[in-house]
């Protein structure tokens, strides 16, 4: 199983912009110190090796879109502005002409969670299946509601592609394109759903916008047995945990650190952080990173936390 | 002025939730210890927070002296917020202080160093918070 990331942004999408352009570039020629490069491959070494993630790479600014490999079919957690990227990706893979069955779940129908699909060139093409998965019974309506004057010009009759809802109930079992899934609420407004999901003996748990408030006990053992000895959670650590449980509290979202802790309870082995805040640049995520390693570190107990920051483009392989 | 709550006089358990307590003027010293995660937070929960009830600007302050906290997980820290929003709407005032360093960083790291006043030792806390006459 892999997971390749297409959207890690939480709420709505980012794009770099001049100034952060120029914080990066200043940041690439200090650290040069007037060196100069003789061929490409000198400049690409000193990029790779001698920048940081920041200012070499970034973490890009779709919302929410990973798709999860290894299946029969494409399958696809959450639709937002990063399905755009993983349509194009598609159709260059296996051509225009070639249909395909896509299976997408939906943590909630959000607008940072549904908004890539009318930019997503396959559902325009006729013969292709769209299979949305998800335990709300809103999810049509939802879609049908985006696509209609005088918001958006294409109307959802119009797609060329066979859409089909399927209602998941939380707690049963499912085995949908190749691989055992299951559900759980979460706490959010409108409710989310996470997904847990099963192959060859590996398994993922993808579980955004939810709020893991921790003040009940019950609540919190269901969460961990979800997640028990699950290879990688993608988790929603949007905010900090003093915002999270003050100012932010009940916008139904988590932080990085409560993350840790469900995995330490759960024996997680990979921990993988997502949903990232809006407001914070490429240099703010890199820390949070660090400082989460670190969390990790000090509240370890056993065996060590692999702790990753998702990226536009990251590929974890399990 | 006594060094700390946890001398001689712990007691009993390292595995945290047992709060002692020492009253040096209108101040009062909570000291916590050892590890405050989801298998103590509970004890730790009801120790903690019947001893706020009078922490209101004509009653007592409250320092939290967690030299002896090894570390505490966020459902600790959760309930370090509750305490703070209940000295807060009683209109009255707490702080935190002598951090060790495990603490200081999750401190940091959680960003909850900017929802307490942090002093270095108790003795500094207890300054800071003693009613001005
Ligand atoms: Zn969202
Ligand atoms: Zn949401």
């Amino acid at each position: 199983m892999r997971l390749r990331f297409w959207g890690t942004r939480g709420s709505l999408p980012v794009a770099l912009g001049g100034d952060g352009v120029r914080d990066k570039v200043r940041a690439a020629l200090r650290r040069a110190e007037g060196r100069s490069f003789p061929s490409e491959a000198a400049l690409d070494a000193f990029i790779e090796g001698e920048l940081d993630f920041a200012t070499s790479h970034g973490y890009g600014g779709n919302s929410s879109c990973v798709e999860i490999i290894g299946g029969d079919n494409t399958v696809i957690c959450d639709m937002g502005s990063g399905l755009r990227e993983l349509g194009q990706q598609v159709m260059q893979d296996y051509g225009p002409g070639q249909p395909r069955r896509y299976d997408v779940f939906l943590s909630h129908v959000h607008w940072d969670h549904i908004m890539g699909l009318p930019f997503f060139a396959p559902a325009y093409i006729p013969g292709n299946e769209i299979h949305i998965h998800g335990c709300h019974t809103v999810m049509e309506d939802a879609f049908r509601r985006q696509q209609s004057d005088p918001c958006f010009p294409v109307h959802w009759e119009d797609m060329g592609a066979e859409f089909a809802f399927h209602q998941m109930q939380p707690g049963q079992k499912y085995r949908i394109a190749g691989f055992d899934i299951a559900a759980i609420k979460q706490n959010h407004p409108g409710d989310s759903y996470g997904y847990r999901l099963e192959r060859n003996g590996k398994s993922a748990v993808y579980s955004t916008d939810g709020e893991h408030k921790q003040d009940s006990e019950s609540e919190t053992r269901q969460f961990v047995d979800f997640l028990a000895g699950a290879d990688l959670l993608v988790f929603d650590a949007m905010y900090s945990l003093a915002d999270m449980v003050s100012v932010k509290q009940d916008w139904g979202h988590s932080s990085n650190i409560v993350g840790v802790d469900l995995c330490h309870r759960a024996g997680v082995a990979h921990y993988c952080l997502f949903h990232h805040e809006p407001i914070y640049d490429d240099y703010d995520l890199q820390r949070i990173h660090q400082e989460t390693r670190r969390y990790a570190e000090i509240m370890n107990q056993g065996q060590p936390l692999q702790v990753s920051m998702a990226y536009d483009g990251l590929e974890i392989e399990l | 002025m006594a060094s700390g709550c946890h001398g001689d006089s712990r007691a009993g358990g390292s595995g945290g939730g047992e709060v002692l307590e020492e009253a040096v003027g209108d101040v009062r010293v909570l000291c916590p210890a050892g590890r405050i995660d989801h298998t103590s937070v509970e004890a730790f929960q009801n120790a903690l927070l019947p001893r706020l009830e009078d922490c209101r600007e004509d009653g007592v302050a409250i320092v939290l002296d967690l030299s002896a906290v090894e570390y505490m997980s966020s459902v600790g820290l959760r309930v370090l917020m509750l305490a703070a929003k209940q000295c807060k709407g009683q209109s009255g005032r707490i702080a935190v202080a002598a951090l060790g360093e495990q603490m200081r960083e999750i401190f940091q790291i959680s960003r909850f160093d900017m929802v307490f006043p942090v002093y270095e030792d108790r003795a500094a806390a207890i300054a800071a918070l003693t009613r001005q006459e």
